[in-house]
């Protein structure tokens, strides 16, 4: 044991071949290095120790190098992979080893990718809708009933799931309309919460995250670290119960005859409409942040300090239900072009809610 | 970084790196076999369709589960439970009631679609390999969308389960009346393993229990999903045993029926 | 003004350094408030060492035992902390624990449940009845995910109402805060950088929340992330504030030391329990060399004698594994070194030739499954390489028990979570630290709030503080000729783990002096290589200086503290001292230079100090202040 596991030993050291990708956004290429690799060790020790002589300026992302947090997602021999948990002596002694950055998302630099697109998906998921008539305190769950939504909550979001999967990995297209297999587990954990208040996650999963683009190839459960099952367990049961909805025919003349529309009841946004108001039920509210009905900002801003101030956001003209702008004055409710700056704002702003610094009143 | 507001406008590249995909392990060893092993099944499933013989075995009311239930006019008396109502062109199967259905419930099977969509349609063809197409609707759109009405063929299958289990039952017979022979042991074990994939079928397992919200408020249901998820588990290995199970049982039916070998009898 | 002037500008209300349990839970409360909130996070959202929390968070529910109350919390904390702890805050930790933890469940999580449908609570040693809320074994995780989900619920709020996600609450990740800028007396900014690009960014801000966790980084062996550098610590200490207890940190006595791959993952105490034993390198079995004479009646003193323990422990004494977790780790520290311990610097830890392999996969599946899978190795077949590891600092910043803000003289900044102080007292209970995030969180975050609004006047941020902290950020990469980071990363750990770790001796911590000021030169001059894009040879550069000041305040309060307690043990002065109890050690910044003075503690109020039993108290109090609790106690009576 004592001569196995020395650092000090020496001939459990050995130089292994590693090849790297290193660049940013406008380039970059596999690079071969020389490294030492210790028994016992995983790709990400060997990355650190390449930063601690080699390449100190090599970038990788990582955390807690325990297979908890999802850092360290990275492409090793071409499989999406966390660096903390492959294990070196899983590669032949004379076998290269290549490490690449995540090929779904843009690339920042070297190991470490922009997975952005992750978390504009995360926002575009409806949060979990506690019930009404519940208090804190007064929650009652039972673990059979908990279970199925525990098994998706494991998730690391390491995002490897999002990256291996085709729909996006190869069709840079289909970004804008699917959510990834990540999002789909979150669907179906809060529709199988049995506690959560909304009942139309199931049409929102199909008709807004793209739930139609996954083929079940199952990709994301070969990949997923925390052995979640993605596939049988989560996007399935949420296809099925789609069909629930949707293709059982009985429910389909029911909601023809008696027009019961299969419309989210609301939706926090919609993958594919251009702009925040393409869904005109739910933009009653227009207003700006800066709070220009808020009694307290208007007091402030009479004393010229206003800490809410904040520049209009431009928000899409009123469209129709296609998303689009009507045609026709005639079946419009004014004439001319709609105002770019949505319905509400009228000019000139007030000055206290701009975000302008004078270059002389203001200066610090 | 992800909600920053630094970013420079427009999207960014990926990363440039020019092999299409870097695995070195023997990705396209699955596919492979898939490919083969349902080319094979499906061409000797199309030969033995259309052969319309050897699908009977008179003294021990063996029936091959292709021709079940036998429906046409050119049909075996005793394999025609349901009448002859077909006519016998050569290109109908004699089994027209139920093959179509046991195709579909297949074709749009979860595991049956993984398999083939990875193998011959290559949309991927293993993971982190590049998808074969330039374009991917996935299942949005027509004819695709239809594999949604999997559970349909489900509940086909399982009355086409029934028949065959049928077919087994009355197999147990010889011409001085109970019979009992290797023949029956392929066609019960045949049964078992059908009964075994429709059920562990993901539709079922929804159907069962997995569309409720409350398991608490359904304890038989969920004992039954419970056991369905058990099997659901091995669904692929179902699948590829039934394949496995329905050429051999129908193989066997053929020799015997052919006489090329005499059925190994126990009982009579 | 030249390089000020292209530097981005934020204006926020409320500024949380940190996205872990205790930042999130500080900008939930603050956005909740009406305040224009910014979260910033040296890593990606939802990746903090928070996810690494395994068994679960206290809090007196009462759903498994009805006799638990926020009384009996309260007691244990105190017990715990060995009665350093600050009362106020052990209080308010205790009561409002439940409310925080159910308002999870409204938020969406899901904890393991009840027969009767309510959270489960788990044992956990030093809590007298089950009380931990957990989800299996990732607790920390659940945390983090459903205040990460609550605050995307909060941006989709403001994306209906705004039409702006980011309208009330922004997340910047990925970016560091080098240093807080001051108006006066009053925070008025926070000066940082993206990794990604190197770009700075400047947010304007009248207050901010720090919530930065730990400084475990600084030592060899360690359960946390990169992330935990001090630096909200050092900020805090640059801004003029105070940090208190510094000399107490948690160790865990058996951590991995090798191989790398698992190095820092705690080997959990019941592999003891269940018959593991510590050997040195000689094969021997040295614990029996160690049993203190106070325990000597109750540990066995051959091997035989202590192998029946495991099947008749009534008849038999126990095995001197089994020691408290101060005990077990002077010894490993003893025979490291005496030069007994294993080339990593630890002892071995055999388990597989003490049960059969299905017994150990039986027992400890856990452990099994993270050791083969992580590091291949087979605990059934090795023994584990195991050692001290730095796991929690109970010190930090000096705050206000009830908002959070930061003594000193510093106003608008807040601490909450592992950065503040106080709470733990000298030592912290399992599972007190993840209710600390939410309570402590969620004061820190209103409270920053409502101070916003007492404010006349925006303070302002001064250009020439910016340019300065533009330069000092810029400095390592336009040297040439310093160290790497990485080396003098390496002397300092070794520096904290060899003479500032768990056992502490006069010699060696006045040495550790010497050598941290040594380090401070060296840290001065370090260089960078490369540019500015996700560089983290760069980052780490930023990062030294900030454990290196953290370090010289432990190493201080280490030498000046002369007693054992908690998470700080002497071994010239192995007892607990009733006098150095009413003290707190704070450090300040004067200068450059780490001030350290006493300050008595607060007393506890009478209602408090009668929970306990007077033979308890006598343990801890001076004579003193036990006549004061006896007159109490008789004018109750």
């Amino acid at each position: 044991m004592a001569e196995r596991n020395s650092p000090a030993a020496g001939d459990a050291a050995a130089k292994r071949q590693f090849r790297i990708w290193r660049g940013d956004d406008t380039g970059g290429d596999l690079q071969d290095y020389m490294v030492e690799v210790n028994e016992g060790e995983v790709v990400l020790d060997v990355i650190h120790r390449l930063q601690a002589t080699d390449a100190p300026d090599l970038a990788c992302r990582w955390n807690c190098k325990a297979g908890k947090c999802g850092s360290c997602s990275m492409e090793i021999n071409g499989k999406p992979r966390l660096a903390c948990m492959t294990r070196m002596s899983t590669f032949e002694e004379d076998e290269t080893v290549t490490v690449t950055p995540l090929r779904t998302f843009p690339v920042i630099r070297d190991l470490v990718t922009d997975v952005s697109f992750n978390y504009e998906k995360a926002r575009e998921t409806p949060a979990f809708a506690p019930p009404a008539d519940v208090a804190p305190g007064d929650y009652r769950m039972q673990q059979v009933d908990v279970e199925r939504s525990q098994e998706f909550r494991k998730c690391i979001e390491c995002f490897l799931c999002q990256n291996v999967c085709h729909v996006i990995r190869d069709h840079e297209e289909n970004k804008p309309a699917f959510s990834g297999p990540r999002f789909f587990i979150r669907a179906a954990e809060l529709d199988m919460h049995p506690l959560d208040a909304r009942t139309d996650r199931k049409q929102y999963a199909q008709s807004e995250m793209g739930l139609g683009y996954c083929n079940i190839t199952k990709c994301c459960t070969e990949v997923c670290p925390e052995h979640i099952k993605i596939t049988d367990n989560g996007i399935i049961p949420m296809k099925e119960r789609v069909v629930d909805r949707r293709y059982d025919p009985l429910v389909w003349l029911g909601s023809k005859i008696f027009r019961r529309g299969e419309t989210p009841q609301s939706s926090v946004t919609s993958a594919r409409a251009a702009g925040p108001a393409a869904r005109p039920n739910l933009d009653g509210v227009h207003s700006h942040a800066g709070g220009s009905h808020d009694p307290q900002a208007e007091a402030q801003a009479q004393s010229g300090v206003n800490w809410h101030r904040e520049v209009p956001h431009p928000t899409a003209p009123a469209v129709d239900e296609r998303g689009k702008l009507p045609l026709t004055e005639l079946t419009f409710d004014r004439a001319a072009a709609p105002s770019p700056f949505g319905d509400d704002v009228t000019f000139p702003l007030p000055p206290e809610h701009l975000n302008f610094a004078h270059p002389e009143q203001d200066k610090h | 970084m992800t909600s920053t507001a630094t970013r420079p406008l427009g999207a960014r590249a990926r990363a440039a790196i020019a092999a299409k995909t870097l695995r070195t392990d023997r990705w396209w060893f699955a596919p492979l076999i898939t490919v083969v092993g349902l080319t094979a099944w499906v061409a000797y499933a199309t030969v033995r369709v259309f052969m319309h013989k050897w699908y009977w075995v008179e003294d021990f009311h063996y029936l091959t589960p292709f021709y079940s239930p036998c429906v046409t006019d050119r049909c075996v008396e005793n394999a025609s439970h349901f009448g002859q109502f077909l006519p016998g062109w050569w290109i109908i199967p004699d089994a027209a009631l139920t093959l179509p259905f046991l195709l579909l419930f297949r074709l749009t099977c979860y595991y049956y679609r993984k398999a083939y969509y990875r193998s011959f349609w290559l949309s991927p063809p293993a993971c982190a390999v590049p998808d074969g197409h330039k374009t991917y609707g996935g299942e949005t759109r027509f004819p695709l969308l239809g594999q949604n009405l999997h559970r349909y063929f489900f509940y086909a299958a399982a009355i086409i389960s029934l028949i065959n289990t049928y077919d087994a039952i009355l197999a147990f017979h010889s011409p001085k009346g109970f019979g009992f022979g290797l023949g029956n042991l392929i066609l019960i074990g045949n049964v078992v393993m059908l009964w075994a994939y429709t059920i562990s079928c993901h539709s079922c397992r929804h159907i069962i229990g997995g569309r409720l919200k409350h398991f608490s408020k359904h304890p038989l249901r969920y004992r039954a999903w419970t056991g369905v998820s058990w099997l659901n588990v091995r669904h692929m290995q179902l699948a590829w045993i039934t394949l496995g199970t329905l050429a051999l049982t129908d193989f066997y039916v053929m020799a015997v029926a052919a006489d090329w070998f005499p059925d190994l009898r126990f009982i009579n | 003004m030249t390089t000020t002037t292209r530097i981005e500008r934020h204006h926020y209300d409320v500024v949380v350094i940190g996205a872990g349990g205790a930042g999130l839970r500080a900008a939930i409360e603050a956005r909740l408030a009406g305040k224009k909130t910014a979260i910033i996070s040296k890593s990606l959202f939802g990746k903090a060492h928070t996810v690494m929390a395994e068994g679960g968070a206290a809090a007196a529910m009462g759903n498994v035992n009805p006799r638990d109350s926020w009384q009996v919390h309260f007691r244990d904390t105190m017990r715990g902390g060995k009665f350093l702890n600050n009362f106020r805050m052990a209080e308010l930790h205790a009561k409002e624990s439940p409310q925080r933890i159910w308002e999870l469940e409204t938020y969406g999580a899901l904890f393991d449940r009840t027969k009767d449908g309510k959270i489960s609570q788990r044992n956990f040693g030093g809590h007298e009845y089950p009380r931990l809320a957990h989800v299996g074994d990732r607790t920390g995780l659940e945390l983090i995910r459903t205040l990460q989900q609550k605050i995307v619920s909060l941006q989709q709020e403001d994306k209906a109402e705004f039409g702006d996600y980011e309208a009330r609450i922004k997340v910047f990740s990925e970016t560091t805060i080098t240093e807080l800028l001051l108006d006066g007396d009053r925070v008025a900014g926070a000066f940082g950088y993206y990794r990604e690009s190197g770009e700075f960014v400047l947010f304007e801000t009248p207050a901010v929340v720090l919530a930065t966790g730990g400084v475990g980084r600084s030592y060899k062996v360690t359960s946390n992330s990169w992330e935990y550098t001090g630096d909200g610590h050092a900020l805090a200490l640059r801004a003029g504030a105070t940090l208190i207890n510094m000399e107490f940190l948690q160790f865990h006595p058996t951590g991995m030391v090798w191989p790398p791959s698992v190095k820092g993952i705690l080997v959990t105490e019941s592999v003891r329990g269940d018959g593991g034993v510590l050997k040195n390198s000689d094969g021997k079995r040295f614990m029996f060399d160690y049993v203190p004479d106070v325990f000597r009646k109750q540990y066995a003193e051959t091997e035989e004698e202590a192998d029946r323990w495991y099947t008749d422990p009534d008849n038999n004494r126990r095995p001197p594994e089994l020691l408290p977790r101060d005990e077990v780790a002077r010894a490993i520290n003893s025979e490291v070194k005496a030069g007994r311990g294993t080339p990593a610097g630890g002892v071995y830890l055999d388990i597989a030739s003490r049960l059969p392999a299905e017994e150990i996969r039986r027992r400890l599946p856990s452990m099994y499954h993270q050791f083969k899978e992580l590091a291949d190795v087979d605990i059934t077949k090795e023994p584990m390489e195991v050692g001290p590891t730095c796991h929690y600092v109970m010190g930090g910043v000096e705050v206000d028990p009830d908002s959070g803000a930061a003594a000193g003289h510093v106003r608008g900044l807040f601490a909450a979570g592992e950065v503040s102080g106080g709470m733990h007292g000298s030592n912290r209970l399992g599972g007190n630290s993840l209710s600390d995030l939410l309570v402590f969180g969620k004061r820190a975050g209103g409270h920053a709030a409502s101070y916003t609004d007492t404010l006349a006047s925006r303070p302002k941020v001064a250009v020439p503080a910016v340019e300065a902290a533009v330069e000092t950020a810029l400095a390592p990469l336009q040297r040439d000729t310093g160290e790497s980071p990485y080396t003098l990363q390496q002397d300092l750990q070794a520096v904290m783990g060899d003479l500032v770790g768990i056992i502490r001796r006069e010699g060696e911590l006045a040495d550790a002096l010497v050598r941290l000021a040594e380090l401070r030169e060296r840290v001065a001059k370090v260089s960078a290589s490369g540019g500015r894009r996700y560089n983290p040879g760069w980052h780490l550069a930023l990062d030294l200086r900030n454990m290196l000041v953290v370090s010289e305040c432990t190493a201080k309060a280490a030498l000046e503290r002369r007693e054992s307690r908690g998470g700080h043990t002497r071994e010239d002065h192995p007892t607990m001292d009733p006098q150095w109890r009413r003290v707190n050690l704070v450090c300040s910044l004067e200068g450059d230079t780490v001030q350290l003075t006493r300050k008595p503690l607060p007393k506890m109020r009478s209602e408090l100090i009668t929970l306990f039993d007077r033979a308890e108290l006598a343990k801890y109090l001076t004579d003193e202040e036990l006549a004061e609790f006896d007159a109490l106690a008789e004018k109750e009576s």
